[in-house]
Parts: C-alpha cells; structure tokens; sequence
C-alpha cells in the first residue's frame, strides 16, 4: 500500500471498519512512513477534540422563543 | 403499523418519517455517548400519552445540542433557530411514529438535519448539493505536516477550543460540513447519516473523510507545535 491507499482508507481504518487483511497493510505502511502516521495520529486527534467538544448554552433569547412556541403547540393537549 | 405515520408535510419526502421509524444498527465503534440517559424511554412514553411536560424535559435536555446541530449545517443563526423550533414542533407532531428502535436523540437529529438542510438548500440553491460526485483523490493529500505535540488541545483554554472549532468547522464547505457533524459529533452510524441526507453509504464515507482531512488541515494551523509561542 503506498501513501494515496493509506489516506484512501483513512477513515475506515479509524473507524475500525477496514478488513484485517488491509488494516495490517496499512500498518505496515505506518511502520516506515512518518508522513502517514502523522496523518493518521492527527486526524484521529482533531476527530477526540471533535466529539469531546460541548455545545454552548442556547441563548437566552432563542430559548425563550422555542419554548414559547412549545407552549402554543403543547397547550391544547394539556387539558 | 409504520406506513401509517407518513404525513406529506411540504418540503419533505413522504418516505422521511417511515424512515425515521426503522431500525439502524449502531455504529460499533463509535465512543459511548453520553446522551442517552435511563430514563429517556419513560419520557417519551409520557410524551406520547400527552404528557406536554414529559416532552417539554426531552426538549430541555437536548436543546443546546440540537441548536448545536442546526447552527452547524445551515451556518446561520436565524436559520438555526427556525430549523431547531420546527424540529421540535414536528417531532412533538409525529412522535407517535417513534417507535423506539433508535434513541430518541438520534430521531430528533435526523428531523432537525432535515429541517436544516431544507433551509440551506433554499439559501444556497445552486451553490450546494450532496448528490454530486465527489472529485478524484488528487486533493486528499494535504502539504502540511507539522508536528502537533503529544496534547495540543491543552494550550487552549475551554472557551477558545470552542471558538476554534466552531470557525474551522464553518468554514468547511457545507456538503463536507453536514457529514462530520452527523457522523462524528452527532455520533450517527453511516447508514443513519445516509438516510437522513437521501445519499448513499458511499457517499457518507467519501464525504467524510474529505471532511476529517480538512479538519486536520485547518487545526494544524492552530496545533503546530510552537504557535502559540
């Protein structure tokens, strides 16, 4: 596997979605491409960041206008 | 009986809510989220019984995310906060098609996904579309290549991670930016993603790793070793 198959495969293999036989391709290509394994240990260090990630808090505003809508739409089934 | 929650609502396929009931195996290696809680299942028993405050809990507990979600795909505030109030309407709507094969979140994802992308497609007609092919491979090989350091995130205070990510991932291109955000914050499977954006598995993955590839080309601006020295 040259470095275009590692970067083709990239994402499954992150995902743990490539066949064994491919997958220990790969990381033989690691073994001796640090160009690859940097890319690798990158893309799968941006994706952490990624998901560790925490959503700001709705604003206040917007909040209050969803709920209010809620609220037009839940009321009659309150009763 | 599935069929029976397919209400044609303008703007969506009548397909759309018949898919959202079926059944998605979750991706098996995804990390565990920490959405779900136990009682999840209890609420949206209340909810379907008419229980407006078991609901009002749901959309209080997953709010922040789903404006998240919204704000992500359509890369506007004002089209964010409609698509997120509609997502919610509409799933109080039909959550009687629900049936509980996938976690309520992700159902909730995939109608405020649809509700964004409606609006993004409506803002940016002849400028985006998912269903194009995408181009050779000729671009996937990135030119730079710093060393990041074994934690760059940490010479980052909280608050400004977040402001870094939420402008690398804005200026994504939006058929790049919908997919990391479904695959890998919203954690759904490829064949949830596929479904929710009417393209094929294929399509999710080519998408995807362009995506994960640019975001790792836009944070090395800000992860190389000795940029903020």
């Amino acid at each position: 596997m040259n470095c275009k198959g590692v970067i083709r495969e990239l994402s499954n293999y992150i995902d743990g979605d490539l066949d064994p036989a491919l997958k220990a391709e790969l990381e033989r290509h690691l073994q001796h491409c640090e160009d690859c394994t940097m890319i690798v240990d990158q893309t799968k260090k941006s994706i952490e960041i990624l998901c560790d990630s925490r959503p700001v808090e709705l604003p206040s505003d917007v909040r209050s206008r969803l709920h209010s809508a809620l609220h037009k739409k839940l009321s009659p089934r309150q009763t | 009986m599935r069929n029976a929650i397919f209400i044609h609502e303008k703007g969506y396929e009548p397909q759309f809510w018949g898919m959202l009931s079926t059944l998605s195996t979750p991706n098996p290696h995804r990390l565990p989220s920490s959405v779900a809680r136990e009682d999840e299942h209890l609420l949206v028993a209340a909810a379907k019984k008419g229980d407006a405050t078991a609901f009002e809990e749901l959309v209080s507990r997953y709010e922040d995310k789903i404006f998240r979600l919204t704000k992500n795909i359509t890369g506007n505030r004002e089209d964010a906060e409609d698509a997120m109030q509609d997502a919610f309407l509409k799933a109080y709507s039909h959550l009687q098609g629900f049936h509980g094969d996938s976690r309520f979140y992700t159902w909730l994802v995939r109608i405020a996904a649809n509700e964004s992308l409606m609006r993004l497609r409506k803002r940016r007609p002849n400028q985006f579309s998912l269903d194009e092919p995408v181009e050779g491979d000729a671009d996937l090989m990135s030119r730079e290549l710093e060393d990041w350091g074994p934690s760059p995130e940490q010479g980052y205070a909280q608050a400004e991670l977040q402001d870094i990510l939420a402008e690398v991932i804005d200026k994504l291109e939006p058929e790049s930016r919908i997919v990391l955000v479904l695959r890998d914050l919203e954690e759904l499977s490829t064949q949830e993603a596929a479904e929710a954006l009417g393209i094929s598995m294929a399509a999710v993955k080519s998408r995807l790793l362009r995506a994960r590839l640019k975001l790792r080309e836009k944070l090395n601006r800000y992860f190389r070793r000795g940029t903020l020295n």
